[in-house]
């Protein structure tokens, strides 16, 4: 038992610490004023908040408290179901995202997101990521493939799967499907990625490899990640935001959020006192 | 630790009762099929396939009652699936939230249930009598409409068994719709409509009302589509009801062709429906 264990380190590594380089410039999201209902329900309460470009932020909280609601209003995904709406203000790149004339494929391009089970598309490993990229970019057969080589490879896949690009990617793994829907989304070149739980249907090691594919792809992305894992958190974000009851009831570094909460709540939730 | 006889009891109850019911629905199936065998044998040879439909007293085939049938099963196909997978598609997807589809969805759920004679009837009235004669222009167009509302359900209701994950994960790539739908969703339900087209084409092939107020029949060759056209169902229910042995023969011969065809149609149903798991 303990052999196993050692020869396949899933020993997760600790990132916490790395600093953040900036809080706004290209990346950043401004969050300001922001509720969202569904239909009456009151999901998001008055919510401020500056993302800083370029780091992983992690957002924790309760069941039910608006994490995912959240992240499903930076990209607007919510509008697909019509008694969902949110009014305030998302503000990339000084604009409003939240303002109904800024194209959804501009700002689906812009805002990357990755689900919490894998959605593979039924289809080949390669049609699952060039579908995006041939949507956006007029490219040649050899560009394309060039981009969806770089794409997998960034998402740590390539050698999984380059000899199988044309088989279905259905016949992947969970792990080997969460990644290639993390290559699929980055392949477009975001400034941010949505993480909606994304490990939370893995097993330890995958999980473990797309910790590590965080922390590589942060240098490139502003990353948002929901996550019901605390220790996940704690090691894989820079800056934590605490939600609780549709509320931002703290928002900080991470390392300062788990070791000295300002927020009875913060600390209560933490300390596993509910939740 | 042992299993209670009452519940063994009905668990050997509950079983034979479920043998029972397989076996006697098979057993009609059986039975007809080897009813349509023994009774058509004696027209059964390859004269059946081609020959034209004889007069009283003499041999033939049903060359041009299969041609006739075929030409407006296909015609019927190529008129009613894009109109039945786009109506269900929007149904599904772009018309979801709205009252105008509730609203058609039910009007279809009607009309899926509409009897076949009243939809020849509709036909006749709409085209056979407008243009003066039968026509198999009007037969193809009286088996579309049968066909149309079966594949706007199918398509419907197996695009709406995906996850609306799969939705999801397609818009937010920021894919419009229509690429979602074609290149994520209709892969994702493609056997399932698939299976609702070939059970439709099923249904239609032994639509016997709505031929014989639009297409008619006719005795000769005749790849005209725009004159009577001859074709199985009529064919099998004239000469059944006629007292001529040798027509007799022919239609038995017809209606084991045709339950031979919609069992084997079946059958590749089910095969797809396997690949599609």
């Amino acid at each position: 038992m303990n052999d196993t264990a050692t020869a396949i380190r899933i020993t997760p590594r600790d990132f916490s610490d790395l600093s953040v380089t900036s809080d706004t410039g290209p990346g950043a999201i401004e969050i300001r004023n922001l509720d969202f209902f569904y239909g009456k329900g009151h999901a998001l309460k008055g919510v401020n908040m500056s993302v800083p470009a370029k780091c992983v932020t992690a957002i924790i909280g309760p069941s039910g408290c608006g994490k995912s609601t959240l992240l499903r209003t930076i990209n607007r995904i919510y509008e697909l179901y019509p008694e969902q709406f949110a009014t305030g203000e998302i503000v990339l790149d000084n604009r409003n995202v939240l303002d109904r004339r800024y194209p959804l494929s501009d700002l689906r391009r812009l805002v990357g997101m990755v689900f919490q089970k894998p959605t593979p598309f039924p289809s080949s490993i390669r049609a699952n990521v060039a579908f995006a990229l041939s949507y956006y970019e007029k490219l040649s057969k050899s560009e394309l493939n060039d981009r969806i080589e770089a794409a997998l490879r960034q998402a740590a896949l390539w050698d999984e799967v380059k000899d199988k690009l044309n088989q279905s990617a259905l016949g992947l793994s969970g792990g080997q499907q969460q990644r290639l829907c993390i290559a699929r989304t980055i392949a477009v070149r975001p400034e941010i990625l949505l993480l909606d739980e994304a490990t939370s249907a893995l097993d330890p090691i995958s999980t473990a490899k797309i910790e590590e594919l965080i922390h590589e792809l942060r240098a490139q992305f502003t990353i948002v990640t929901v996550t019901h894992n605390m220790q996940q958190a704690a090691r894989i974000s820079q800056r934590t935001a605490f939600f609780h009851l549709g509320e931002l009831v703290e928002f900080g570094k991470t390392s300062d959020m788990f070791t000295n909460p300002h927020e009875q709540r913060t600390k209560d939730y933490i300390t596993g006192r509910f939740g | 630790m042992a299993i209670p006889v009452r519940r063994r009891a009905a668990d050997v109850v509950a079983f034979a009762f479920a043998t029972f019911a397989t076996v006697f629905g098979l057993l009609w199936l059986f039975w007809i099929l080897w009813m349509t065998l023994r009774e058509g044998a004696g027209a059964l040879s390859g004269k059946l396939f081609t020959e034209m439909t004889p007069p009283p007293g003499a041999s033939g085939g049903l060359l041009n009652a299969f041609y006739g049938s075929a030409v407006m099963i296909f015609l019927g196909l190529v008129i009613g699936t894009p109109i039945g997978v786009a109506a269900g598609t929007y149904l599904a997807e772009h018309g979801r939230h709205t009252r105008v589809a509730k609203a058609a969805s039910f009007i279809n759920d009607i009309l899926l249930s509409a009897p076949s004679i009243v939809i020849g009837l509709f036909i006749y009235e709409l085209v056979v009598r407008t243009t003066g004669h039968f026509s198999g222009y009007a037969g193809a167009l009286s088996l579309a409409i049968i066909l149309i509302p079966i594949v706007v359900r199918t398509t419907q209701e197996s695009l709406l068994l995906i996850p609306d994950t799969m939705r999801e994960a397609g818009f937010a790539l920021g894919l419009p719709r229509w690429r979602v739908t074609r290149q994520i969703l209709y892969k994702a339900a493609m056997s399932a409509i698939l299976t609702g087209i070939l059970l439709a084409v099923a249904r239609i092939a032994g639509e016997t009302a709505p031929l014989l107020f639009t297409a008619l029949n006719n005795q000769f060759w005749s790849a005209d589509l725009n004159a009577p056209l001859a074709n199985l169902p009529v064919v099998i229910f004239q000469y059944a009801m006629s007292p001529y042995d040798e027509w007799h023969a022919l239609a038995w011969a017809g209606a084991f062709v045709l339950t031979s065809f919609v069992l084997i149609l079946n059958i590749l149903v089910r095969l797809l429906a396997r690949k599609g798991r």
